[in-house]
């Protein structure tokens, strides 16, 4: 405990850094699942390409990839954007079949009504589907914000600061409070991750909330 | 007016649900469609906001081809009841029914106060408005269903069975609002349904339509109950239909009977009746009871509530209902008011019957005859 106190800045700092290298890659990769999610509801043939092809990017070793991608991106292996070019694949590679699971859980009566009332495709995407598909989404997202914070600290074998640093810095001088403080702060952020994320979630689905869960 | 000219739908599979199907469905009535599971009355419905689109055939709005509109505007000025409500479960009742005038861009508090007036008309308590579409009934969701497609008051609407889902008194409300809704508004209206009965209640002008997406009979109720064109359409319209044919004819003069009544609270002991009528004080009929059985002053659980009333006014099958259907043989008849006027036997009911006028036989050219 006393080691955790006189080490307070680092763990906040570390621990910044880690939310950062986790948190940015969780909206960006969001943001390029929607329409990859969406592209694979809408034409049926590219569903299974789709779903099982982004999946796969999942089964790269996270060493591998931090790795090669430097090469392919022209940075330094230590760069942040290394780490968070790797994290958004992974992310991606979560979310694809999430976000098309999601969109096709809505109602085929509910697609039929919003079309037979006016909405343009685009239009219903946003006011009628994504909405609708949240529940589904955020349940993807949960996972991914874990995901990324485990895989993050692998960044320790190549030096990226971030918390894994601890286990490194315990593991390499036998002293093992920094190991203990560092896997306790990876915990509770994953916990933060997934604390916001549900309650952007109930933000977003007061239906859920007034209906205890029926919609 | 709708038009369908020669407007066929085979479904990349094979399957032909609509076949060179021609029909009118004029302005400010209500046409239905009606016919057996899978004859193709939701495709030929969809056709019309083409949300499915013809294979050939053309489908005109008062007179323009609706295959040359832009599909979302034709779609934002067709009401369309879709089949269970199809209500959007993420937003209130109030933000359902605005849906499409939002989309036509059309000012949010003018909007947020017709949809509330709508709620209202189609029987619905503003309470209502605030709540999500799951926390409402079936018969709810249907009510909300219909406002949400007259919200922007178009001119024409498409319903495709939008009172299926519920019990049938609940149907039955839902159908007389609308009824006296359309009276209200003369919207031209599409109507889908798989139930005969409803066809010819609801209905201006019948379609009937046969498996495999062919016409087999479009003419008035009254007529097609008279008239069926074929084995199909005599055994689809029913066995009863000489007795559903009463709803469409006005109720004669009948040999009314002054009835012996007396009210709630009397004792019926010591008249002289095998059965006699209990009324309110505004001398509204309550129910019958037996003077033989009947033992002090007379409470609401002594009354025998099994024979229906029926309108002086109103249409022979209600008289004729009315004699069958009571326990003392005699059916009661009342005024527009409720009040007794007397009653009927069940035999002076069918003598007027016999003596009636059956205009839809006396002129087989009617507008609606069988088109092939
Ligand atoms: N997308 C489709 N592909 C192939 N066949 C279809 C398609 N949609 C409908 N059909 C077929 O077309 C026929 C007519 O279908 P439709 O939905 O219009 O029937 P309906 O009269 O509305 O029946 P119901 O009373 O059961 O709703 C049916 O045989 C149906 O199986
Ligand atoms: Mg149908």
């Amino acid at each position: 405990m006393t080691w955790f106190f006189d080490h307070l800045d680092d763990v906040l700092s570390r621990g910044l850094q880690h939310a950062y290298l986790a948190g940015v890659p969780l909206v960006i990769g969001l943001l390029i699942a929607l329409p990859l999610g969406w592209l694979a509801r809408r034409y049926k043939f590219l569903y299974a390409p789709f779903t099982a092809g982004f999946g796969l990017l999942y089964t790269i070793p996270s060493l591998a990839l931090f790795v090669i991608l430097p090469g392919f991106l022209g940075i330094p292996i230590l760069d942040p954007v290394n780490v968070l070019v790797a994290m958004t694949i992974y992310t991606v590679a979560l979310l694809v079949r999430t976000v098309a699971d999601g969109l096709g859980a809505v109602p085929d009566h509910v697609q039929q009504a919003a079309t037979a009332m006016g909405y343009t495709r685009v239009k219903r995407f946003f006011a009628i589907e994504l909405p609708l598909a949240v529940p589904v989404i955020s349940a993807g997202m949960r996972v991914a914000a874990v995901s990324n914070v485990s895989i993050v600290s692998v960044g320790t074998i190549l030096g990226i600061n971030q918390l894994g640093l601890f286990f490194s810095d315990g593991f390499n001088r036998d002293f093992y409070d920094p190991l203990f403080v560092g896997i306790a702060a990876c915990i509770v952020l994953a916990l933060l991750f997934d604390a916001v994320i549900i309650v952007l979630t109930r933000l977003f689905t007061p239906w859920l909330r007034a209906t205890g869960g029926r919609a | 007016m709708i038009a369908f000219d020669g407007v066929t739908k085979k479904f990349p599979d094979g399957t032909v649900a609509v076949d060179s199907l021609s029909l009118e469905a004029p302005s400010g009535k209500i046409t239905v469609l009606v016919g057996p599971s899978g004859c193709g009355k939701t495709t030929s419905l969809r056709m019309i906001n083409r949300m499915i689109r013809p294979t050939s055939g053309t489908i005109t709005l008062d007179g323009k081809d609706t295959g040359r509109m832009k599909e979302s505007e034709l779609r934002r000025g067709i009401g369309y009841v879709i089949q269970h409500a199809g209500l959007f479960p993420h937003r209130t009742v109030l933000d359902n029914v605005s849906t499409v005038p939002r989309l036509l861009g059309m000012d949010k508090t003018e909007t947020r106060k017709r949809s509330m007036e709508l709620l209202e008309r189609v029987g619905l308590d503003p309470a209502f408005a605030k709540r999500y579409p799951a926390q409402l009934s079936g018969g709810q969701q249907q009510r909300v269903g219909v406002a949400r497609a007259l919200a922007a008051d178009p001119p024409v609407m498409l319903m495709d069975e939008p009172f299926s889902a519920v019990d049938p008194v609940v149907r039955e409300q839902l159908q007389d609002q609308f009824l006296r809704l359309q009276g209200d508004l003369g919207k031209t209206i599409i109507f889908v349904t798989h139930d005969i009965d409803e066809a010819i209640k609801l209905g201006d002008q019948v379609t009937v339509l046969k498996v495999g997406g062919h016409l087999a009979q479009m003419a008035a109720p009254a007529y097609l109950l008279a008239h069926p064109v074929d084995d199909f359409v005599a055994d689809f319209v029913g066995r009863d239909r000489g007795y559903r044919a009463l709803s469409f004819q006005a109720t004669p003069r009948l040999p009314l009977a002054a009835e012996r009544t007396i009210a709630m609270g009397e004792s019926a002991e010591g008249v002289d009746a095998d059965w006699v009528l209990v009324v309110d004080d505004q001398n509204h009929p309550l129910g019958w009871v037996e003077p033989l059985r009947a033992r002090g002053a007379i409470r609401t659980e002594m009354l025998h509530r099994g024979g229906t009333v029926a309108r002086a006014s109103g249409p022979l099958r209600g008289a004729l209902d009315s004699a069958l259907s009571s326990p003392s043989r005699r059916g009661v008849i009342v005024d527009d008011s409720g009040s007794l006027v007397g009653t009927v036997k069940a035999h002076e009911v069918l003598t007027a019957i016999e003596q009636a006028d059956r205009p839809e036989l006396a002129d087989p050219r009617k507008p609606g005859a069988p088109a092939a």
